[in-house]
């Protein structure tokens, strides 16, 4: 949002693809309630503002040639072209199997706030809260809000990097805004009371139709806790399939940017997540420095760049806070599934010694997700790399993959743009 | 405070406030959004349209990613 509405701002026509039904992406989903926080209406506001062109529920699935995407709706296929594109495929949360991860109403962290936000019903409910990364503590709070019961927060993470988190997170807004620690303090009260566990992390959910009840580790001992739901994430991956798909160069699963966020590929950059989990704050001054750019106002992207390296501090202790701890790699036992598209249990992938081998001889990666929720695991637990993608990126209906076959598509379907 | 919206989920009518998506209903109508290939019951987990076990029939129309659809008035769901 933030790149369209500083490109729009300066003139130029922009459009904007996004997957969800509005934009704002996962940290500013509205809801069936409402209830965005004030910045994300201040930029909806201003994207409107600038007539930017907003093309919700579609996704890009292919780029048959260099400046042409071929983009699925729900109903309909379209074909963009643009001069400039700027990706902004944010992240998804990392799944880790365990013995019983399978079972409905197992959901990720953000994947419960989610669909809480889109109408499920929490008063009463007994929910879970497992995993690592700041977002657990924003879904706690969000879930209390809705009227649910906490039994337990579980963060894999070590006391020890929880409290140098905290004092630099305090260090932080000593010298920059105070965002940060308000942001702590508001969760620290929102939160209070809620029973918090460090190197704690899930060991089994168990139900028989649904959950019923999850044993967790904590303090070296197990621990089983009747619950209705378990949120459970363990941090975040960047969305980098679109920029492999174009060709983009990628380093330790992010995409590699310059400082005006331009990607190794003419004309087309890269901001947020995709370029290294960061956070909110992160992702709109990079939004804002790819619009600025796309625009070819460099000078003015070029104020920005302090404000992104104050921003930029607080990604990588976020990277050294959360790190997996190598126990997470005996949570699944023989027979827990990973490929949950395939049913393919972990002892079939343990067999072999690449990904490319695995998916070949069990299918692992080959479902509707291709890849998206056992890849980031398998890379855990088995240190394979599976970076490669081919298109259709999402699975798309026959007809849509044929719409294009003969020729350039017909004037209505085309959406032509100008970044 | 917004009208309900009464969607039909294998046969049964279920209300919902409007703005709730098709998987919330599902899960609070408290069945299984589908079937896996070993028989597993499964529902929603990313919650963002990325993993697919939310996928459902939509008015006929099979593989709709149920965390990503609205529900409207008189839509047909079938699960697995």
């Amino acid at each position: 949002m933030a790149a369209a509405v500083r490109a729009a701002e300066c003139g130029v026509r922009v459009g904007i693809v996004d997957d969800n039904a509005s934009l704002g992406g996962q940290i500013w989903r509205s809801g069936s309630e409402g209830g965005q926080p004030k910045e994300a209406v201040g930029w909806a506001e201003r994207l409107r503002t600038a007539g930017v062109t907003a093309l919700c529920s579609m996704r890009i699935f292919d780029q048959p040639e260099a400046t042409v995407l071929l983009a699925e709706g729900t109903d309909d296929v379209h074909e963009l072209r643009c001069e400039n594109l700027v990706l902004a495929t944010g992240a998804r949360e990392r799944f880790l199997p365990f013995p019983g991860w399978t079972l409905p109403n197992v959901m990720g962290a953000g994947g419960l706030q989610a669909m809480v936000k889109c109408g499920l019903p929490m008063r009463g409910k007994r929910v879970v809260v497992a995993g690592t990364g700041p977002l657990l503590l924003a879904v706690a709070a969000c879930l209390r809000q809705h009227g649910a019961e906490i039994p337990l927060i579980c963060e894999q993470a070590s006391w020890g990097n929880l409290a140098r988190f905290s004092l630099s997170l305090l260090g932080q807004s000593l010298l920059g805004p105070y965002g940060k620690l308000i942001q702590g303090l508001r969760l620290t009260a929102e939160l209070g009371g809620t029973p918090f566990a460090a190197n704690s992390w899930p060991l089994a959910a168990h139900g028989r139709q649904t959950l019923e009840s999850v044993t967790v580790s904590r303090g070296g001992k197990s621990e089983t806790i009747r619950c209705d739901y378990l949120a459970c994430g363990f941090h975040l991956v960047s969305n980098i399939e679109l920029p492999l798909l174009l060709g983009c160069q990628i380093q330790n699963g992010c995409v590699q940017v310059d400082d005006l966020q331009r990607t190794t590929v003419p004309k087309v950059l890269c901001a947020g997540e995709p370029t290294g989990i960061g956070g909110v704050e992160l992702s709109i001054v990079e939004g804002q420095i790819a619009g600025l750019a796309a625009a070819g106002r460099a000078t003015e992207a070029r104020k920005l760049f302090g404000e992104r390296e104050r921003a930029r501090r607080f990604a990588s202790i976020l990277d050294r806070t959360f790190r997996l701890r190598p126990e997470l790699t005996s949570l699944p036992a023989p027979e827990t599934i990973v490929c949950r598209c395939e049913d393919v249990p972990y002892s079939r992938l343990r067999q072999h010694t690449s990904w490319r081998a695995a998916k070949l001889h069990t299918r692992c990666g080959m479902g509707p997700c291709q890849g998206r929720v056992c890849g980031p695991a398998t890379q855990f637990l088995l240190k394979w790399n599976p970076a490669s993608v081919r298109p259709p990126i999402f699975p798309a209906r026959v007809e849509s993959l044929a719409a294009f076959a003969d020729g350039p598509a017909p004037e209505h379907n085309q959406v032509t743009g100008g970044i | 405070m917004l009208s309900p919206v009464t969607l039909m989920v294998n046969g049964s009518p279920v209300a919902v406030p409007a703005g709730t998506t098709v998987a919330v209903a599902v899960v609070a109508a408290g069945q299984a959004c589908r079937t896996s290939v070993s028989g597993e019951p499964r529902g929603p987990l990313c919650g963002m349209g990325t993993c697919f076990e939310c996928r459902v029939a939509i008015n006929g129309k099979p593989h709709c990613r149920s965390c990503q659809i609205l529900c409207e008035p008189g839509m047909e769901v079938r699960t697995d």
